[in-house]
């Protein structure tokens, strides 16, 4: 039994450290680039504006779509590792 | 055929194939009318989600938006698919593992309180309703144009369609039917779009098409956009904004408000297993970013198309810009869909100069003024209404009938899959979560379905009447939705289950100060309960708060929740034992079993 909540404790713990990674980034490209950064970004152009205008209508997306694959797959992953799949 | 008649086949044909589902796919049970049985794949859960999802505010509104708005209303591209991210990490799996119905359920269980399920209760009904009030809103504009009417009828006739379509619906029959209207919706979308971006940049893809050269005048799309909105008067498209903290607040907002949704989160009760709760979130936003990629394509290329149609000088390439700038189109020369549109009341002109032409220029740029003035313009005088910009598009830039009645049918389908899932949600909490679990448990389950109806009806009458004079256009009363689910429900979701500590009265002090302080601010600039009129500060930029726009405060109404629950909870008696063992037990996906009722 105390091994199963060590183990269970682990897992949570994991889990939070890849939610705090995945957060990070989300935050970054949203408030970062698109939003807060866009004024240093704006001296790499893209078809005729600036990068900060492609990351507010299409990256910022396009990353959020990588970041639930990445979360599921890695979870999966901690799930069997942990031995706590269904 | 007449265009009406086009309009007409299109809605007609996509209605009978949804009635179809409904009919093949009856609910049967209470639980199947909430649930679909528990056994939906991740990719049909997706799907469904994406058409739940996206409403007439990401169909009809928000291009729009983003059109008037430029740059500064890219909060809306971000907000509503970030909030996916949040919803994957950090509710949708520890909910499904909870296994429960409804949002109440959850929140009355794991604060072991019947006044946090009955004040969750109320806050869902508050977001939803105000949630259905921009759908009516949306659904009017499309009504009104198909079956040229004014907007006023076009409100009615939507409240009695979604009307019979929710209550004769259920849960299961909204699950297959609304993978067939995401596909009608998404096609829709996307057909006009190409067509568009093949008009104007030569290339197909209209996400690519948007950051490629303009055709007709060799600059990049953008920057051409740019010359021509700022060569009468208005802001640059692209340009950056000033106030960013109101823009982070704003996009956070939308973010939260789309984890704390009931009608997002019940979809995730809906999949067999927990892993597969984390890839549908996954799935529903590759789906719903298929339209929020192209939306912003669709927000530029139908300004510039809008912009050139009442200037047609300023098409190719222009030398200067003053002098093609100074001739708009003779009134009498205007284009049809600018006569069908006008019937509508969501387009008006007034000659104020009498000139018989068209003069659409920002008058409230005083720079501009000196030039308007030298030009004998004595104001702006075309007024067009933003929810119409996306149906109006594929008329602007003369595309085939069938065209502008797949998005006619597309509209629709946006905005009644969403109205059917929120009026799902409210009847659920009335009639589930307020009668049956908190005032008459013994009640039967025939009791149990008339009293969802009953709550249906309500719900669609008390917005309809409150969509008659809308707080905004479709997409910003969502906004104001999103604020008032994300500022309530999201902190005590997740304080429920990152926190073992959070007890009963944290969470509905927590509820209550973020739903009271959101609301409280919204009422004051929007209305009370949004009756025009009775705002006790105009809405504008200088009245309010630290710069904060109404739509922006969810999340500091979330701000003020979180902290008001761990005060409240730190002072008072952790919960017990068996609740924080029940905290423990969603974080771990072994042991799930399919959603139960009690």
């Amino acid at each position: 039994m105390a091994d199963d909540k060590s183990n269970a404790a682990e897992y949570w713990k994991a889990n939070v450290r890849l939610i705090t990674g995945c957060l990070i980034v989300w935050a970054f490209v949203s408030y970062g680039c698109a939003i807060l950064f866009r004024p240093l970004l704006a001296s790499i152009q893209i078809g005729g504006t600036d990068l900060g205008f492609w990351f507010a209508q299409q990256g910022s997306i396009l990353t959020f779509i990588a970041l639930i694959f990445f979360y599921a797959w890695r979870m999966n992953q901690l799930d069997k590792k942990f031995g706590l799949e269904e | 055929m007449s265009q009406f008649a086009i309009n007409l086949l299109f809605v007609g044909a996509s209605f009978a194939l949804y009635i179809g589902i409904a009919i093949w796919a009856r609910a049967g049970s209470t639980k199947e009318f909430y649930v679909a049985g528990g056994g939906v794949h991740p990719i049909t859960n997706g799907m469904a989600t994406a058409a739940d999802w996206m409403s007439a505010a990401s169909f009809i509104s928000m291009a729009g938006l983003i059109a008037s708005g430029g740059y500064a209303n890219s909060t809306y591209l971000m907000g509503w698919t970030g909030g996916f991210v949040i919803l994957a990490m950090l509710l949708a799996p520890y909910l499904r593992k909870f296994g429960k119905f409804t949002v109440p359920d959850f929140i009355g269980e794991r604060f072991y309180s019947r006044t946090a399920r009955v004040v969750a209760v109320i806050c869902l009904i508050i977001a939803s309703v105000t949630y259905v009030i921009g759908q009516m809103t949306g659904a009017g504009v499309a009504f009104s144009r198909f079956l040229e009417v004014p907007s006023t009828w076009g409100i009615w006739i939507a409240a009695g369609i979604v009307f019979l379509y929710a209550v004769f619906g259920g849960m299961k029959g909204i699950t297959y039917t609304q993978v067939a209207q995401y596909i009608v919706l998404i096609v829709a979308y996307t057909i006009p779009a190409v067509f568009i971006s093949m008009q104007l940049t030569g290339n197909p893809i209209p996400m690519f098409g948007m950051f490629s050269s303009h055709t007709e005048s060799g600059l990049p799309l953008l920057q051409k956009l740019d010359d021509v909105v700022m060569a009468l008067g208005f802001q640059d498209y692209t340009a950056d904004v000033d106030n960013k903290l109101n823009m982070v607040l704003f996009t956070l907002s939308l973010m939260i408000g789309t984890a704390g949704l009931p009608h997002v989160i019940i979809r995730f009760f809906t999949v067999p297993k927990v892993a597969d709760a984390r890839w549908s979130a996954g799935w529903a936003l590759v789906f719903i970013a298929l339209l929020y990629l192209t939306a912003p394509a669709v927000a530029s290329m139908a300004r510039l198309n809008l912009m050139t149609t009442i200037y047609p000088e300023l098409t190719g390439q222009v030398d200067n810009y003053e002098e093609a700038g100074a001739e708009p189109i003779l009134y009498e020369d205007r284009p049809e869909w600018f006569r069908t549109w006008e019937e509508t009341g969501l387009i008006t002109f007034f000659d104020f100069n009498d000139d018989g032409r068209i003069q659409f220029y920002n008058d409230a740029n005083a720079e501009f003024d000196v030039i308007a003035d030298s030009r004998g313009w004595e104001g702006n005088e075309l007024t067009v209404n933003n929810d119409i910009l996306v149906l109006a598009n594929p008329e602007i830039a003369n595309l085939p009938g069938w065209v502008i009645g797949l998005i006619a049918a597309g509209g629709i389908a946006a905005a009644l899959s969403t109205a059917a899932g929120l009026l799902l949600a409210i009847s659920s909490a009335i009639s589930h979560d307020l009668i049956k679990n908190t005032i008459n448990p013994n009640i039967s389950e025939k009791k149990e379905m008339l009293a969802a109806r009953i709550s249906m009806g309500g719900a669609i009458l008390l917005a309809t009447y409150l969509g008659l004079n809308p707080p905004g256009f479709a997409a910003q009363t969502v906004a104001l939705a999103f604020g008032i689910a994300g500022a309530s429900l999201f902190p005590v979701l997740m304080m429920g289950i990152f926190s073992t500590r959070m007890n009963s009265a944290g969470a509905v002090a927590g509820m209550l100060s973020g739903l009271v302080c959101t609301l409280l601010y919204i009422f004051t600039y929007l209305g009370w309960l949004f009756i025009p009129g009775t705002n006790m500060l105009p809405n504008t930029p200088d009245n309010w708060l630290f710069g904060i726009s109404p739509l922006s405060f969810g999340a500091v109404g979330a701000m003020i929740n979180f902290a008001v629950a761990f005060l409240v909870s730190s002072m008072t008696a952790p919960p017990p034992k068996e609740i924080q063992e029940l905290v423990q037990s969603v974080r771990y996906p072994k042991g799930a079993g399919a959603a139960v009722d009690h």
